[in-house]
């Protein structure tokens, strides 16, 4: 009995052991401050002080990019036989699907192998890949004539997009101000597009305004039989369901997700406005939405409303556009375009952005390199090609968007351009920025299934449910 | 003298033990001591990281104790996701054992049709779970899923599936059944092969009915083989990861949230290693409980049926 004792005392003892040599282990992982200028980057600058800039300074280098499988980045792969040419530079690259794609480049940046030394981003998750220090500051190569291009011209971007990747780390504080984390490669706006064949036939004007949405959407449901319906939307467990028209027509109502209470972030989820917000969002889906909205991504979305189950979409613009074209879709040529629906007597546009953007990883080896690929693939040469001869909607460039050559590309959809025009200035970032963003816009998604589902008694029941798990999670921020 | 000294010399050089051989039982044991502690390594690194605030959000960690564990266990998520995978055990496993034994029972009849359903069975544990759920996503897709042009001929119509909370566990079942239900025939029909005649000769001389062979002969026979179809499946479907997450990632709602996919949504999703691991951790304490209990069950079978 007393050996036994002895043993299992023995054993502890060694998990103590074991976990405590553990720790020291642990501890030792370096800090760096994200906004610093860091060794590698000083070391960079310096040596193109020497020589100036020129498109072949690191020649003979070679760098890594991992890619999301997206349009933006078939366009890009096109083009890296030109890039290195001109440049010298060898590019390995390797695409992953959405699904995993940032588990994936989480992992990488936090072994901080420098490994890849370019990665496609959006503005949200900079939110958390900019705090710990994963990703370079762009604005030191930007301002330094030595590193970039005399024509680069940064101006020419649209503000609210190039903005939508500034940020000065601050939790609650709004993107647009702080370090340049990443350059955008194209953008999305949120806005209704329509099935002009299916609106003829049942003689129907596009909506305006939500009202009139909801009576359309409930008017076109099954409009061809079973299987039909009228309104596609995201609705999957995920916090993409909330990020397109659904946090459009949010802020389109005046609600707001959070706001800033004795230093706090509070979950504003539950408001008034925003609780009238997602009771007409519920009775949309439920009045002539897909039966299978609940496990629907942008693919399923766009995908219907290309083969005419669907009589409206309303997400990305880029998203139906990708349907619109000759040959891509059943309905190609039959999709037009209106401005996101307002809630009665409002009469500005709001709309959030989502951006895919390059960012550099701050660990990377071959930092000069990476701006010249970033540089080359945000410039104005390749976003014009890309935009008039490969799929890149929207053009974060102005000169872009009023090149003649891409206004007679634009010009095929109907109502585009006029839709981008009257959008743009109203285009930019909706959300608070903090850094359990994905945690709280999933449990969002999670809880607009359940008030769909008719788990709660009514919708500011489930707002209200949903404010509580929120405020829980965002608990630990403290906003200066 | 030295004669004397000569003889000690000897005697001590014919008992000098080899180094070699003083080592071997050590060398012997010593790739199961690797493999012990490359299984181990991990899994202590997952003890102790439970321990700490570990996020793929910083570059730091501090140790924090036991807040994780006690978060965890304070948290209505974690019971919730304790229930969603008890029941998806349950479910699958029960409906899997049933209809295992039951189909092992008429494919250990031979017939040309059986020799040809023995090989089709197979089919399903050769797709990854991942493809089959995408698979079934088709079948049961509203417009264009071959289940729902079925279903319409009875008049029911946009039968929701994985979209309904109503419906979304049965959803899942049906398909883990459909990809591990042959693991389970396979398993017992090898049973039902390797079983003795001689028993059940005796029984049919005797005039015992089909269902007291069953009964008193077959059933008992099986259980060794049934304990470990039913360890396999048990242990794999407390576990289950990627039929969830590709039908409905959890959904809707909270529906779906079993520990696994919980655990992963705040690694992953959400970058609180920390915070994940106790999820797993207990999810792992739950499987090496239940799966001793059946071991050694297993093993009392095994030696009743022997007739030990």
């Amino acid at each position: 009995m007393i050996k036994s004792i002895w043993k299992r005392s023995l054993s502890f003892g060694l998990i103590l052991v074991f976990l405590f040599s553990l720790t020291a282990c642990g501890g030792k992982n370096s800090i760096s401050t994200p906004n610093q200028s860091d060794d590698s980057t000083k070391k960079v600058k310096e040596e193109a002080k020497k020589t100036g800039f020129s498109w072949d300074m690191a020649k003979g280098e070679e760098i890594k990019i991992l890619f999301n499988q997206h349009p933006y980045a078939e366009a890009v792969i096109k083009k890296i036989p030109d890039f290195e040419e001109k440049t010298g530079i060898k590019v390995d690259y390797s695409i992953t699907p959405e699904e995993n794609y940032f588990d994936k480049v989480t992992t990488s940046l936090n072994s901080r192998s420098g490994d890849p030394d370019i990665f496609m981003t959006g503005a949200y998750q900079i939110w958390e890949y900019a705090p710990p220090g994963y990703i370079q500051d762009l604005s030191e190569f930007i301002d330094d004539p030595n590193m970039t291009a005399s024509d680069y011209d940064i101006d020419d971007f649209y503000s609210g997009i190039l903005g939508a990747l500034r940020w000065d780390l601050v939790p609650g504080h709004k993107t647009g101000t702080g370090p340049q984390w990443a350059l955008p490669m194209g953008f999305e706006a949120y806005t209704l597009a329509y099935n002009k064949r299916i609106f003829e036939e049942n003689g129907l004007k596009p909506p305006k305004t939500m009202d009139e949405l909801l009576d359309v959407t409930t008017k076109l449901n099954e409009f061809d039989g079973k299987g039909t319906y009228g309104l596609a939307l995201r609705g999957s467990r995920n916090w993409a369901t909330i990020h397109p028209g659904y946090m459009s027509t949010f802020v389109n109502y005046g609600a707001k997700d959070f706001e800033i209470k004795d230093g706090k972030l509070v979950s504003m989820v539950n408001s008034k406005e925003a609780v009238e917000m997602t009771d007409m969002w519920v009775n949309l889906i439920r009045s002539g939405g897909s039966p299978s909205w609940s496990s629907y991504t942008w693919y399923q979305a766009g995908a219907d409303l290309g083969a005419g189950k669907a009589a409206m979409l309303f997400d990305a613009d880029v998203v139906s556009y990708f349907q619109n074209p000759e040959g891509a879709s059943k309905e190609a040529g039959n999709i037009s375009w209106v401005s996101a629906p307002l809630p009665e007597g409002k009469t500005e546009v709001n709309s959030n952005l989502w951006t895919w953007a390059l960012a550099m990883n701050k660990e990377s080896k071959h930092k000069q390199a990476a701006w010249l690929f970033l540089q080359y693939f945000t410039g104005k040469e390749y976003s014009l090609w890309a935009s008039v001869n490969a799929k890149v909607v929207n053009p974060a460039r102005q000169s872009v968007f009023e090149h003649p050559d891409f206004v007679e590309v634009i010009k095929k959809a109907d109502g585009y351009a006029e839709v981008f025009k009257e959008t743009i200035d109203g285009t930019t970032i909706q959300f608070t920025p903090q850094p359990h963003f994905f945690e709280t816009t999933t449990e969002w998604a999670a809880t607009l299934q359940e008030i769909v589902a008719g788990k709660f008694g009514s919708t500011q029941e489930g707002m209200d449910a949903l404010q509580k798990k929120i405020n829980k999670t965002v608990e630990d921020i403290e906003v200066e | 003298m030295s004669t004397q000294n000569k003889t000690i010399v000897d005697i001590n050089h014919y008992t000098k033990i080899p180094f070699l051989v003083k080592a071997r039982p050590y060398l012997i044991m010593l790739p199961a001591l690797l493999i012990t502690i490359g299984i181990l390594y991990p899994f202590g690194i997952a003890i102790y990281y439970s321990l700490t605030n570990f996020s793929f959000r910083s570059p730091t960690f501090k140790f924090v104790g036991f807040k994780n564990w006690s978060d965890m266990f304070l948290n209505r998520d974690f019971w919730h996701a304790v229930l969603v995978t008890g029941k998806y055990a349950l479910f699958t496993t029960g409906s899997e054992m049933l209809l295992g034994l039951g189909i092992a029972l008429l494919l250990s009849r031979a017939s040309r049709f059986t020799k040809i359903l023995k090989v089709v069975l197979i089919f399903p544990l050769m797709i990854a779970p991942v493809i089959a759920t995408l698979i079934w996503q088709l079948m049961t897709n509203t417009s264009v899923g071959i289940l729902e042009k079925f279903l319409n001929i009875f008049g029911i119509y946009n039968f929701p599936w994985a979209s309904s909370a109503k419906t979304a566990m049965f959803t899942a079942t049906v398909i883990d059944i459909w990809v591990y239900a042959p693991f389970v025939i396979i398993l017992i029909l090898a049973g039902i092969q390797s079983l003795p005649k001689s028993p059940f000769e005796s029984a049919k001389i005797d005039g015992g009915s089909a269902w007291f062979t069953f009964k008193t002969l077959t059933l008992p026979m099986l259980k060794p083989y049934m304990y470990i179809a039913l360890i396999f499946r048990l242990m794999a479907s407390l576990q289950e990861f990627s039929i969830i997450f590709a039908l409905t990632k959890g959904g809707p709602g909270d529906t779906l949230m079993n520990l696994s996919i919980t655990g992963y949504n705040t690694g992953f999703a959400f970058l609180k290693l920390g915070k994940s691991l106790p999820y797993v951790l207990f999810l792992w304490i739950i499987i090496y409980v239940i799966s001793k209990k059946l071991v050694g069950k297993w093993l009392k079978v095994q030696k009743n049926a022997s007739g030990n």
